[in-house]
């Protein structure tokens, strides 16, 4: 079996988290006044950042002007050459900077964020943690919309 | 990322998540998911190609227009390949060194090419490009059987070393490929399958299995799918 149909099959068969009465927020103004951010599950830093740890459950912000990028992801289960081709195939900056250049989106976001992908199993770190502590930072910045991208 | 959606509407932010693994993602059943079915680690699908990742940014932007939760499938798949990519190898040059600690040397011109050039390197989780030799040195004297607890690595850290030298080869190989753009997977066959690094690898792990080490130690150092 090819590599991302295994690690398919094992997603499909992996327990993961239940939430009842999952929240839905609608988008309450026009997408072309819509402030946008990133967030990776690519455990991307930066190159004199801090580096992320096997299981680490924080998050970086990611200045909108870096580019300095590391993949900083533990799992050698995902191709990382995209990446190191063209960064954007995982974190879209210089797409979305052309989108609110467009007048598709309203702005880019001052900072983006980057979480690790490998979590363990019950990721209650990341639901009572640091993803309410990453929403803070969005909320202070203005985010409206979060466009999130996995490896 | 399904999961991190739903903590970020519960704070009022509206998300969409470019979803990789279908089953998961309907599963966790974030508010609005484009499932793209792309190499798992090239969630945009093709780097290089502005277009089609405006593209795929489109339609995820779209679910923004859905009343309710939605789940929509990206109407592109992209395999990954799972044959070596084009890449010529530098030939052995001391042949008095281990044939992986050879080759790694002769791939650090090339190594530092891709650093010049993009300003980054994935390199140095546990140990730089300095110790990549050395590394592989103790990876082969494993492989020929030393108890890996007596013979240390650079760093303590098995699937961190292992990370690093697989990605220093990568860093490297794409500054020698002859061929098309790799696709994803392309170049860890080549480098599991046609170095000396990934074979010396994969045979120090078989070593560690053998000497019944712990298994998180061993599995990792090389992806699920090649056992």
């Amino acid at each position: 079996m090819s590599g991302d149909a295994t690690m398919r099959e094992f997603g499909a068969t992996t327990p993961v988290p239940e939430f009842d009465d999952p929240a839905f927020t609608p988008l309450g103004k026009p997408l072309t006044d819509a402030r946008v951010a990133i967030v990776t599950s690519a455990a991307l830093h930066r190159q004199d950042g801090e580096r992320f740890t096997p299981g680490d459950t924080s998050y970086r912000a990611i200045e909108r002007q870096a580019r300095d990028l590391v993949l900083g992801h533990w799992s050698p289960n995902f191709d990382r050459t995209g990446f190191q081709l063209d960064f954007n195939v995982v974190y879209p900056i210089d797409r979305l900077e052309e989108l609110a250049e467009a007048g598709v989106i309203g702005s880019v976001a001052s900072h983006h964020y980057s979480f690790a992908g490998n979590q363990p199993d019950t990721v209650s770190e990341l639901r009572l943690d640091t993803g309410p502590a990453c929403a803070a930072d969005m909320l202070a910045d203005g985010v409206d919309v979060a466009i999130l991208t996995p490896v | 990322m399904s999961t991190l959606a739903h903590v970020f509407e519960a704070a009022g932010i509206s998300t969409i998540v470019l979803a990789s693994m279908k089953e998961v993602a309907q599963r966790i059943a974030p508010p609005r998911t484009l499932y793209c079915e792309f190499p798992l680690g090239r969630p945009l699908g093709k780097p290089g190609d502005a277009d089609f990742q405006t593209d795929v940014l489109r339609r995820g932007l779209e679910l923004l227009d859905a009343k309710e939760p939605v789940f929509v499938t990206h109407p592109d798949v992209i395999d990954s390949e799972e044959t070596p990519m084009e890449c010529s190898i530098p030939p052995r040059f001391d042949p008095n060194l281990p044939a992986s600690v050879d080759e790694a040397n002769g791939l650090r011109a090339a190594y530092d090419r891709a650093v010049a050039k993009r300003g980054t390197t994935s390199v140095g989780r546990c140990i730089d490009a300095d110790a990549v030799p050395t590394a592989l040195g103790v990876l082969q004297q494993w492989a020929d059987g030393a108890p890996w607890k007596e013979t240390p690595l650079p760093d303590r850290n098995v699937l961190g070393v292992c990370h690093d030298i697989r990605t220093y080869y990568e860093e490297a190989g794409l500054e020698l490929v002859t061929g098309p753009q790799p696709g994803g997977r392309a170049a860890e066959a080549w480098y599991f399958e046609t170095t000396e690094a990934g074979k010396t690898v994969m045979a120090a792990r078989e070593s560690l299995k053998a000497q019944e080490a712990p298994f998180p130690i061993w599995f990792y150092m090389a992806p699920a799918h090649r056992n």
